[in-house]
């Protein structure tokens, strides 16, 4: 394993914290009531807070003198390695809950793993925000049963959310080549090895939730390869922005 | 007992009561909510901690406008944290003000059909990144030299609820100076954004302290009642004179050329303020009243179905602790 591995693995985790944070915060003061608003705003100061302890960590071990900054605004739409499910856009309350629990019960399994990396960093990052993201998906998991067992009209939206967004849970299991390299050497997780858990929590908990599981077998896929959905470009181009704007300035 | 003997015994009573409520307010004493009180001042409360309430969370609009747009990580997660203090900030207000007996809902449906007023200052735009910190050093340094009486006013839940804005907004203040430094230490394009934000956000901030003396309407009523401690002409004067020597510190110019210390007064002497143009804001032709209206009614209407769905779980499970508490 290369640093270069270890460095391209620990993007891929931060990115999907760095894009799915960037989507909460486009939602800050306009959520449904001041609470949720609040705890949304919660969600994306974690993931935040997440993503500079991977990336500060990510820039100690590159060659080049790098910052958490260089990291997060100046890589090409190519570099970034989130899953398609966490760049998805703010449709409705719905699916922002269904892509948050999709994503929570995944991220809380790979971090109960990432515990155990014989990389003390990687360690330290898990344990830390393994209870951020347990609070994480107890809200996603509560709202998702709230809107399955609400109302009529609740009930079909959040059915269509998880039919929509089903497509993309495939590939967080999915392993490029450094993902590969960086588990064999224990630093990394084997996502494929959490893949039954995940399907049985999330029926589950659709199920306790009064929806149905959908039936769907084929599955979106390209983010851990770079190759992202049309709205990836516009969360870029926004989050970039002064960055490309205003080169080489402290902010 | 004939009725005006009666209306006699009764006014009698509430006389007396308000002899008791004045003597409390001039012994320093608070009010609480189950303390009788006159119905002027539950009305005037009322309106003044709702305002106040749909001012923080109008409040949001303007910096959540570049929260997605913020130029570094460290300050994407300070101005979201800032922008989450003033939701927590109208959620202590909206409950201190519940105490008085009006419901949140209420509270909103006066903001969105525009009966209630906010902040005037939250209806200009956010144009640059130095507009961030123009807002946290000017609006958040009038918002504290506005609130900091508000801490020892006389009715307790909203002085207790101001000691901890108060303590925040504060924090906000250092933040947004700490953005100007910054910027005022980088390059010209960027010490050219921090005077364009000062020249824009100058004026709006001194109109924020409320109109002049002799056209505020509720200044004396306000005062005896320790919701205000001093004129809204006072308080302007108290805010130029701590931010001009800030701006000097800066580099930066403020945009008066009237602007100058006066040895006799120990004052500085400032310019003429463009009231027109504040009351034309008031009245809701600002820049961005009717935005920043429709992103609040936005947000409240495509949020029903949702809060339909939370009530609607809890009547389906009202024998889980758990959901009770978490709704």
């Amino acid at each position: 394993m290369t640093n270069e591995n270890l460095i391209h693995y620990i993007h891929s985790i931060a990115d999907n914290s760095l894009i799915l944070g960037q989507r909460l915060s486009e939602l800050c003061g306009h959520g449904p009531t001041l609470e949720t608003d609040i705890a949304m705003t919660n969600i994306a100061l974690d993931l935040f807070g997440q993503t500079r302890s991977y990336f500060q960590y990510a820039a100690e071990l590159s060659n080049e003198d790098l910052t958490e900054d260089d990291i997060a605004f100046l890589r090409k739409e190519r570099d970034y390695k989130n899953v398609l499910l966490v760049e998805q856009p703010n449709t409705d309350f719905a699916y922002i809950i269904v892509r948050q629990y999709f994503f929570d019960v995944y991220h809380y399994l790979l971090l109960k793993q990432l515990e155990n990396s014989k990389n003390v960093n990687l360690q330290n990052i898990a344990k830390k925000s393994l209870k951020e993201v347990a609070y994480h998906r107890r809200f996603s998991g509560d709202w998702l049963k709230r809107l399955g067992d609400g109302t009529e009209e609740s009930h079909e939206r959040v059915q269509k959310a998880i039919n929509d967004l089903w497509v993309y849970t495939d590939e967080l299991f999915h392993m490029n080549e450094d993902d590969k390299i960086v588990a064999n050497a224990g630093f990394g997780v084997d996502n494929s090895s959490l893949k039954d858990e995940y399907y049985q929590i999330i029926s589950d908990l659709i199920k306790q939730a009064t929806l149905e599981v959908p039936e769907i077998q084929y599955f979106q896929k390209g983010g851990k390869k770079g190759i992202h959905t049309e709205h990836m470009g516009y969360i870029l181009s926004e989050m970039q922005y002064m960055q490309l704007a205003y080169p080489n300035m402290k902010w | 007992m004939s009725n005006v003997e009666k209306n006699t015994s009764q006014n009698e009573k509430s006389k007396s009561l308000e002899d008791i409520f004045e003597a409390k307010i001039a012994r320093d004493e608070k009010i609480e909510p189950k303390d009788w009180m006159p119905e002027k001042y539950r009305k005037t409360h009322i309106r003044q901690i709702s305002q106040h309430a749909h001012s923080e969370i109008v409040g949001m609009l303007p910096e959540g406008n570049w929260i997605s747009r913020a130029p570094s990580l460290r300050r994407k997660v300070a101005l979201l944290a800032k922008v989450q203090d003033e939701a927590g900030h109208g959620l202590y207000l909206y409950s201190a003000c519940e105490t008085l007996g009006i419901s949140r809902e209420e509270m909103y449906e006066q903001l969105h059909s525009g009966k209630a007023k906010y902040s005037s200052i939250f209806n200009y735009p956010t144009l640059t990144w130095a507009d961030m910190g123009a807002i946290g050093w000017l609006v958040d340094g009038a918002a504290i030299i506005n609130q900091v009486p508000l801490c020892s006013t006389s009715f307790g839940p909203y002085a207790r609820a101001m000691v901890r804005v108060c303590k925040e907004e504060s924090f906000h203040q250092r933040q947004g100076y700490e953005i100007m430094m910054t910027l005022c230490n980088g390059t010209q394009e960027q010490k050219d954004m921090a005077q364009d934000a000062l020249n824009r956000w100058w004026w709006p901030s001194l109109m924020m302290l409320g109109p002049t003396d002799d056209e505020s309407i509720h200044t004396e009523q306000s005062m005896k009642w320790k919701l205000k401690r001093k004129t809204n002409d006072e308080l302007r004067q108290q805010f130029i004179d701590q931010t001009v020597p800030q701006a000097d510190i800066l580099g930066l110019k403020i945009p008066d050329e009237d602007l100058k210390y006066n040895n006799d007064t120990g004052h500085y002497d400032f310019g003429k303020i463009d009231w027109d143009e504040f009351w034309q804001v008031v009245k809701g032709h600002g820049p961005c009243n009717k935005e920043r209206l429709k992103a609040r009614n936005e947000a409240w209407d495509n949020g029903a179905w949702v809060r339909d769905a939370a009530v609607a779980y809890a009547e389906k499970h009202t024998d889980d602790e758990s959901i009770r508490k978490a709704i």
